[in-house]
């Protein structure tokens, strides 16, 4: 069933995305960040989106994750309206009751970690699991260590986020969004702050995610050969559109738009 | 009379007086905390009445003299039907200005916490209430714990107007010791002296004592 201005109430049948962009638009005053955007995520995907600053990649995982309203279009998250609600056979923008229970879906990490300097490591895991899903603390403490385990910081439990490095801090931030069973993840350059000795303990972690979980993921990234290693695709911003997008071998190895090769070719530069 | 001599003769009312400034500044400061919270935080609501009603107490509060906010609570709103006792008038009218100025500091407090404490608890879908009780408010505290500090001394020093309605607090007693003995210097020195000592050896070292344990909670030591 469709609204008045085309858009699907709900999304159903056996091929319906884990996450879709449709037509979004987002705009700060006179500046359009996002135009017209299209994008869909299928359960499972790990999709990079990679791209010059300023080129709304950061805003696509922000309003996924509802931080960032948006000024038109829908986004569903498993096949039901996120920034949207259904009402009188329409999609009217979401309350923020609809968003509750959509944000459910959805964790994130972010640059700067941001994890809560007045918990221990294991207290911030355990701050959602008890506070929003109501679980027993007991509960929450056993799902919190085994994640703590897998992103190999349950020795530094007890530890507050001071006491921790960059990449500590930023594999404890990755195990408190996974103790919210997420269906996607998004992880939003989530080594740009860290030192670079660091890096691989957090990628590492990203990479066992990615083949031992059947999470649907979106990262934003810098670290091109990381993105070319994990991503079942690639999509390269420009000027708040998707220039180009494909697998990774396709889109490194053999880009077909001359903007996406001038930013290939000035990063490897960099580097 | 030397000083000695005096404190001798007239400690019991001395400390008295001081057990009822006191008792009239732990009133106020509940109180005026109580109140700072909730103004700070109608002043940062979305809802335009709740912000125009804090704005509204503290300019009225901030802006006019404690000493007429007094006279007002215990002298006018008895000519409305609202009498109040003069201990209560006392400590309403000291904590109810404290809590003028101590809204500001919540506000200040509140905003000085990085704004990506807040993306990360609505990250896991804590509602905006749990946000603020579990994330923000813990850390504000932290931020606002030395302005408050000093807060709290004004508030000590300001206790001392509720003599003006003859509540028997210390500088009550001081000047009643003071219009019968005449001995200014020695009355009035006490006075000084036992306010110094509420001041630096109660209020001060437990403002200390609170941003240690609080700055331990947030492992910062």
């Amino acid at each position: 069933m469709l609204d008045k201005t085309g858009f699907p109430l709900e999304m159903t049948g056996e091929d319906t995305p884990m996450v879709s962009f449709r037509k979004v638009r987002k705009s700060y005053g006179a500046l359009t960040v996002l135009d017209d955007l299209d994008l869909d995520v299928s359960a499972g995907e790990m999709v990079s989106i990679i791209g010059p600053s300023g080129s709304g990649k950061t805003t696509v995982l922000r309003m996924l994750m509802t931080l960032e309203r948006i000024n038109g279009g829908v986004i569903y998250v498993d096949g039901k309206p996120l920034s949207h609600m259904p009402k009188g056979g329409q999609l009217v923008p979401a309350n923020e009751r609809h968003l509750r229970s959509r944000r459910a879906d959805i964790g994130m990490c972010f640059q700067h970690f941001n994890l809560f300097p007045h918990m221990t490591a294991l207290e911030n895991c355990m701050e959602g699991p008890v506070q929003v899903l109501g679980l027993s603390k007991a509960e929450a403490r056993d799902r919190s260590e085994e994640l703590l385990e897998m992103v190999g910081m349950i020795s530094k439990k007890d530890q507050h986020p001071s006491r921790l490095s960059g990449g500590q801090q930023q594999r404890v931030a990755i195990a408190r969004a996974l103790a919210m069973r997420p269906k996607v993840m998004l992880f939003d350059e989530v080594t740009s702050a860290l030192d670079p000795e660091v890096i691989g303990e957090v990628t590492n972690v990203i990479r066992q995610l990615v083949s031992e979980h059947n999470l649907t993921m979106l990262m934003v990234t810098h670290q091109m050969g990381f993105a070319r290693d994990i991503s079942d695709r690639v999509c390269f911003f420009y000027g708040g559109r998707i220039e180009e997008q494909g697998p990774p071998a396709e889109l490194f190895g053999n880009p077909q738009r001359e903007r996406t090769q001038q930013f290939l070719s000035a990063v490897r530069e960099a580097v | 009379m030397g000083l000695y001599d005096f404190l001798a003769q007239y400690w019991p009312r001395l400390l008295s007086g001081a057990g009822i400034t006191v008792a009239q500044f732990l009133l106020a400061a509940a109180l005026g905390v109580a109140i700072s919270l909730c103004m700070g935080l109608m002043k940062l609501s979305q809802n335009a009445l709740l912000r125009g009603a804090a704005v509204t107490y503290i300019e009225i509060f901030r802006g006019t003299s404690l000493v007429v906010q007094l006279y007002w609570i215990f002298f006018v709103l008895p000519l409305f039907g609202l009498t109040i006792e003069k201990f209560t008038a006392g400590y309403l009218a000291v904590g109810m200005n404290i809590g003028a100025y101590g809204a500001e500091l919540v506000r200040g407090g509140i905003l000085s916490v990085p704004k990506g404490q807040w993306e990360a608890a609505l990250a896991i879908n804590m509602s905006p209430a749990q946000r603020m009780r579990r994330i923000i408010l813990p850390q504000a505290l932290v931020n606002m714990l030395p302005p408050w500090g000093n807060l709290m001394i004004e508030l000590l020093k300001g206790t001392a107007l509720v003599s003006l309605i003859s509540v028997a607090d210390l500088m009550f007693e001081a000047r009643q010791i003071n219009s019968s003995t005449f001995l200014s210097a020695q009355v009035f020195g006490a006075a000084l002296l036992i306010y110094y000592v509420l001041a630096r050896f109660l209020v001060t070292p437990f403002m200390r004592w609170l941003e240690r344990h609080m700055a331990r909670k947030l492992g910062r030591t």
